[in-house]
């Protein structure tokens, strides 16, 4: 029997090394699981890149996953996280037909209600931005598309901090310099 | 120390030297010419043995890594060159087996051009090697190689791969020694929670019927002593994995022999009826578990691992002991109280007499009828003392030979477990008569897999390594043939082989031979064998229907085995 899959959102930090994301990527396509968003960006602290990825997964899969994620030389850490451990957001952008937007009010109105924000508009094209979680995003896009308005869209990979008071980073890159120093005392 | 002013190439080779390297396994190639033309120069410092074919250096590489505990090195051009490794690096991967591949590139202008021998190395092994890293500026070489090694060998050893380019042989670096002992972001022996060694201490010192699986682990650690102590104070019974054989003398009590899809019947029907199992540096692969969902479920387990990634892989753990064993078995070894388990050892008895009357006797001792692989084995294990290193291919040769050889030193099997390579046998005999050249290298090897790797004996010819060919001749793919007997109706697709004359072949290479038919003259020819000097080749003619048995066939509970069919 099918084991119950959960939605998984991975946080990973590297060092900013080339071809690391492939290493990572590649545990995935191993395991055959499929990677739902990827977000790649630097980090905070300089040097290291962090990498959020969402997939659905079992527990026991994705606890497997991290670990040969991490096990990778230059990645520093991978911890998965469930929704309610983690605070998260998305983009999106709609382009949209401005005579169409023009034609229908119900339009503009779409767009104030789901608390979007235009950000360009000419007599061609008009440009919406929104942020929030998939469904929002996936629900705003379903009614611009319902008045036949809709260009092009996108949206972006999840991003997501933990709501977890310890910075797991900021503790493991200490502990490895308090190691590294110890080390090289002893010599 | 004033730094000097040096090509790449001679930067490699000071790199190289400043690790310790005096051997190195290769073939020269375009894009690796500048670094072979340093060598040149380090003659005297670097033993190049010349290989016949890129796959041979590695797995070369490979035996010299497997009997020395070094780091194996092999020098390569690259493309084909480089490609042709591919088989050794996912090889030692799957073996934790330490080697350093370099491979030659094309200058960094041209990468990504389809230029002439270019192929991307780094994006082919990535996924098949512990650390793959091109280097394109002199600058980098001393770190490179330095981290290199570093990661070769520490904690769960690996291969790790080198791309060179050719711009960054050539061009001129203030050459300064690195030494890497230490990655931020790599944590080679994860720390160890002082309750898990308590835990599993517990777990041990209640245990009525304790069972211990022995791990390559336990060479790679080194704590072929510390598991000792801990089998007799606690008086466990304990099984070897395929690559962890000669981590416990075969001779000892204890030691109940092989685990797994070969393995002796006992192992496998106490694994299955112990209440703790305990697992050293093993990472439970599915020639050892059979079917995963039935795998000794009555029994309590704890695994002593240094690879975070392994633990709850295969079979959940109950107690997971993360460090390098050494440490972590003498730890558990204090708080672990002396016991007597008279009974449940004794209990072994009856699954290894049934075996012994009607698996090994027949095979070791046939009163008539042609020559049988295991017979050969054991022959060869006897008249050598046990003191042998057994190199072995992949096959019904491989796990006849594990069965019936011997061995009473650490560090005394070279074998391709995980990947099974045929073709591994005959190269990696090489590298072991260079890691190990005080002993006795015996290889068994089939008449499929020689031929897979047959250019070799040019290497040994040129080097005259000692190399104690055994070749088990049954004229077919014995394994391969096993099987298409048991499941697939004895349709013999593809397995029977046609033959070279083996004799004339190692006359043309100068290499002393002898092929041995009958019965009578099996133990003349293993003499002859061994009181020749340097290389021998002695051909087998055994039963061509041979068999491997006992057998847990594939998908089967573990304790579900076949003695005879």
């Amino acid at each position: 029997m099918e084991q119950e899959k959960t939605f998984y959102t991975l946080i990973v930090f590297s060092e900013n090394f080339a071809g690391l994301l492939n290493q990572v990527t590649a545990v995935f396509t191993r395991r055959q699981v499929n990677i739902e968003s990827l977000n790649v960006s630097a980090s905070s602290i300089k040097g290291v890149h962090k990498y959020t990825i969402t997939c659905w997964s079992t527990e026991e899969q994705i606890q497997l996953i991290t670990k040969q994620i991490e096990k990778r030389i230059d990645v520093l850490q991978a911890h998965y996280f469930t929704d309610d451990e983690i605070f998260i957001q998305e983009v999106a952008l709609y382009k949209l037909s401005t005579p169409a937007v023009l034609e229908n009010p119900a339009v503009s109105s779409a767009v104030r209600h789901h608390g979007a924000q235009i950000v360009e508009v000419n007599p061609t094209y008009t440009v919406v931005s929104k942020k929030g979680l998939t469904d929002d995003i996936m629900s705003l896009y379903y009614a611009l598309n319902d008045y036949n308005c809709v260009l092009q869209y996108v949206r972006s990979g999840r991003i997501a901090i933990t709501k977890s008071c310890t910075e797991y980073l900021d503790a493991f890159l200490e502990e490895r310099r308090r190691i590294h120093e110890e080390q090289q005392k002893q010599k | 120390m004033a730094k000097e002013r040096i090509t790449g190439s001679e930067a490699l080779m000071r790199s190289l030297e400043h690790e310790g390297v005096t051997t190195l396994f290769g073939y020269p190639g375009g894009a690796i010419m500048p670094v072979y033309d340093a060598l040149y120069g380090y003659k005297d410092k670097l033993n190049h043995i010349l290989v016949r074919h890129e796959q041979a250096a590695a797995h070369a590489a490979e035996g010299y890594a497997r009997v020395s505990g070094k780091v194996g090195v092999c020098l390569v051009t690259s493309g084909p060159g480089a490609t042709n490794t591919v088989t050794g690096i996912a090889d030692a991967m799957m073996d934790s087996t330490p080697i350093v591949v370099i491979a030659g590139q094309v200058g960094t202008s041209m990468l990504g051009s389809d230029a002439f021998q270019e192929c991307d190395l780094v994006g082919v092994t990535q996924p098949i090697s512990k650390w793959a890293y091109q280097i394109r500026r002199p600058e980098d070489i001393a770190w490179a190689v330095s981290r290199a090694f570093y990661i070769a060998k520490s904690g769960r050893p690996g291969p790790v791969v080198l791309d060179f380019a050719k711009n960054a042989q050539v061009g001129m670096v203030d050459y300064e020694p690195c030494d890497i002992d230490f990655i931020r972001s790599y944590v080679p022996v994860p720390k160890t929670d002082p309750e898990t060694v308590r835990q599993a201490a517990e777990l041990i010192n209640g245990a009525k019927r304790p069972f211990i699986l022995v791990g390559q682990g336990v060479e790679i650690g080194g704590a072929q002593e510390e598991l000792k102590q801990l089998i007799e104070r606690a008086d466990i019974p304990a099984g070897c994995t395929l690559l962890g054989l000669s981590a416990l003398p075969s001779d000892h009590p204890l030691n109940m022999g092989m685990l797994g899809m070969h393995g002796s019947l006992a192992n496998s029907v106490k694994t299955q009826e112990c209440d703790v199992l305990i697992a050293v540096g093993m990472r439970f692969d599915d020639r050892i578990t059979g079917k995963l969902n039935t795998y000794a479920t009555q029994a309590k387990k704890i695994h002593f691992e240094i690879d975070p990634a392994e633990v709850n892989k295969n079979v959940p753990a109950d107690v997971a002991v993360l460090g390098d064993c050494k440490q972590t078995l003498a730890e558990v070894l204090e708080l672990v109280k002396p016991n007597c388990h008279k009974e449940w050892i004794e209990s072994f008895q009856k699954y290894l007499d049934e075996e012994t009357s009607v698996v090994i006797e027949p095979e070791v001792h046939p009163a008539e009828g042609p020559i049988k692989m295991g017979e050969v084995a054991r022959k060869v294990t006897e008249m050598t003392g046990n003191k042998a290193v057994l190199v072995t291919d992949v096959g019904q040769n491989q796990m006849l030979s594990a069965r019936y050889f011997k061995f009473s030193q650490k560090r005394s099997i070279v074998t391709s477990g995980g990947m099974g390579t045929m073709g591994f046998g005959l190269p990696a005999a090489i590298g072991a008569t260079f890691g190990a050249p005080d002993r006795m290298v015996c290889l068994f090897v089939g008449d499929g897999g020689l031929q897979m790797t047959l250019q070799e004996l040019g290497t040994i010819m040129e080097q005259h390594s000692p190399v104690k060919i055994i070749l088990l001749n049954n004229n077919y793919l014995g394994n391969v043939r096993q099987w298409q007997e048991m499941f697939f109706g004895k349709r013999y697709s593809f397995t029977p082989m046609m033959n070279p004359d083996y004799n004339m072949i190692a006359s043309a290479y100068g290499i002393p031979n002898r092929t041995v038919i009958d019965r009578a003259d099996l133990e003349r020819g293993i003499r002859e064998m061994i009181d020749t000097d340097g290389p021998y080749l002695l051909q087998v003619a055994v039963i061509e229907e041979g068999r491997v048995l006992p057998m847990c066939c594939p998908g089967n509970d573990v304790d579900d085995m076949v003695l005879d069919y």
